[in-house]
């Protein structure tokens, strides 16, 4: 076996790893503000599928005139708004009530509440895994010597870069994100200078939880097959990545996805050369995870949590 | 009584009437009652412990009151959220100064302007910032984190200034600063006070220095007022000169 093929993989790669980037945000988001994690939010995931298998089915009728591409970007939006207000809905009803008894207890709640979203999805949708309609017609560019694109890869991969930067402007250029900044660095003095927490923690949650929302699309455009229990993997890789970029911290969230899609792909291709099962792809993750955590558990792009005064 | 002289028949800014307050099963306050007429500078004295951070603490609604009441330009403000004591005019220098050690010193001043909409006044309030403490100015891009105490406390005054608060309340500005610097700190609220009128309340250990340049004082022991009076005459005070000023 050789290294055929890179450029392909690396498109691949690229591919899987701005869906983890668009999850890790929400995680790295909600830790900077409340330091605790969201074990609920790949759940919310779950729910952009089904919200896109859903507006799907619903608005093809409404749509049918539209080009392919317009119709694919206004299901995907309607599935970001529902889980942005699915997760400002979990904030209110399960953290906020318990945002003074600690952060453990919220980790506990937020494990309650993934478990309650995922067995309430299979009550509602059923256990058996559904077909996620393509929404956009396929295409594949290239092939042969040059890596072979599919529409789909360009598109979702356009869209998460828009995303990103529509988050960056909103982070820093807005008044909520100095708010949402400076709450992450003191609480407190947040407070002493005007900002409004509970507003500041339910657009986090919002912010996050659309970016899950439109994960949830992609992930069933590259895999149509979307069942109740589809947000576990990619939720628990995606809070790896957030803690390979630095948790807490925004562009390192983005890059730890980023770079654990790569190096999860890169692992399945190139098993054999390597000398580890494909099989083996999950655990990359986790490898990852103990070995950022042994040798740099700030993260790549995090600063070292200094004890305030 | 002096008291009357002083705060005349004006009605005061700041008035607090039989604060309570309780840390879990311990109360921190046993019934503070005090008043801030409106330009005057007024100081909190006592010793560790006796509830001057709790006072103002509850003033700017980072802790619950039990009972009683809190009164801002004439409306009940008691237990409301911090947030919004802060949006009707009220800026708190904290204990420890909080300032954002990791945003520059220009960000910081930002910050503190955060609830203002009339951003176009910002360079003319900088300046006027920057006169006082011409330190920041040299320092604008620099993290805040890397001044010195000193620096870090103008800058705390300078942020909260930003928001061109009607009261001021600063909580022991002395703390933690080289000694040449506390004067000097201590000048600039004076400076502050009669340049922009704002009323302010100050809370210091350093008892000397607080009565030198306030209006009024009150002395708080253990959770309640047990002196009031005019600073030049509580620093005659026998009681208040053995306990807080040093003298034998």
């Amino acid at each position: 076996m050789s290294w055929e093929n890179l450029g392909q993989q690396l498109v691949n790669g690229l591919s899987l790893g701005s869906i983890y980037a668009l999850i890790a945000l929400g995680y790295t988001m909600v830790y900077g503000i409340l330091r605790f994690i969201n074990f609920a939010h790949g759940d919310v995931f779950m729910i952009g599928a089904f919200a896109g298998l859903y507006f799907h089915r619903w608005l093809s009728p409404f749509l049918a005139g539209l080009p392919n591409l317009l119709s694919a970007l206004i299901i995907l939006f309607c599935s970001m708004a529902v889980c942005s207000l699915l997760g400002v809905i979990i904030e209110k009803c399960a953290y906020k009530p318990l945002r003074k008894k600690g952060r453990l207890i919220m980790l506990i709640t937020a494990i309650g509440v993934s478990l309650f979203l995922a067995y309430t999805a299979q009550l509602a949708f059923g256990a058996t895994p559904r077909g996620f309609p393509p929404l956009i017609d396929v295409h594949t560019f290239g092939g042969g010597s040059t890596p072979a694109v599919t529409s789909v890869q360009i598109i979702v991969l356009g869209v998460t870069v828009a995303l990103l930067l529509g988050l960056r402007f909103i982070v820093m250029n807005t008044r909520t994100g100095l708010a949402m900044h400076a709450l992450s660095l003191n609480p407190t003095a947040a407070a002493l200078m005007g900002v409004n927490a509970d507003s500041a923690i339910s657009f986090t949650f919002a912010l996050g939880s659309a970016m899950a929302g439109a994960a949830g699309v992609f992930y069933a455009l590259f895999y149509p097959a979307i069942d109740p229990f589809m947000g576990l993997t990619p939720g628990i890789k995606a809070f790896v990545a957030a803690v390979l970029g630095g948790i807490g911290n925004i562009p390192g969230a983005a890059l730890g996805g980023v770079l654990l899609g790569v190096i999860e792909t890169f692992v399945v291709a190139y098993s054999p050369n390597i000398g580890v099962s494909s099989g083996y792809r999950d655990a990359v993750a986790f490898v990852i995870l103990i070995l950022i955590l042994l040798f740099k558990p700030s993260g790549l792009l995090g600063k070292p949590e200094n004890e305030k005064v | 009584m002096s008291s009357k002289l002083i705060l005349g028949r004006r009605v005061p800014v700041l008035e607090l009437n039989d604060i309570r307050v309780n840390y879990g099963a311990i109360a921190a306050l046993h019934g503070v009652t005090l008043r801030v007429p409106k330009g005057k500078i007024v100081t909190l004295i006592g010793a560790n412990g006796a509830g001057k951070s709790t006072t103002l603490r509850a003033v700017s609604g980072l802790v619950n009151v039990r009972s009683g009441s809190i009164i801002f330009g004439g409306a009940p403000i008691t237990n409301l959220p911090p947030h919004h004591i802060a949006a009707l005019g009220i800026a708190h220098v904290p204990e420890g100064r909080m300032i954002f050690s990791n945003l520059t010193v220009m960000e910081n001043l930002r910050m503190g302007a955060y609830l203002r909409k009339d951003k176009g006044n910002f360079p003319g309030d900088m300046d006027y910032i920057f006169s006082l403490f011409p330190r920041l100015g040299e320092r604008l891009r620099q993290s805040a984190g890397t001044l010195s105490g000193g620096e870090q406390q103008m800058l705390a005054i300078g942020r909260a200034l930003m928001s061109k608060p009607k009261c001021l309340i600063l909580d022991e500005p002395s703390l933690g600063i080289a000694p040449i610097l506390v004067q000097a700190i201590f000048e600039k609220i004076v400076e502050i006070n009669r340049t922009t009128g704002v009323t302010t309340l100050l809370v210091e250990q350093n008892a000397s220095i607080a009565l030198e340049i306030s209006h009024y004082g009150y002395v708080l022991e253990t959770g309640k007022i047990t002196l009031q009076n005019e600073s030049t005459a509580l620093l005659k005070n026998s009681e208040v000169r053995t306990a807080y000023l040093g003298a034998e």
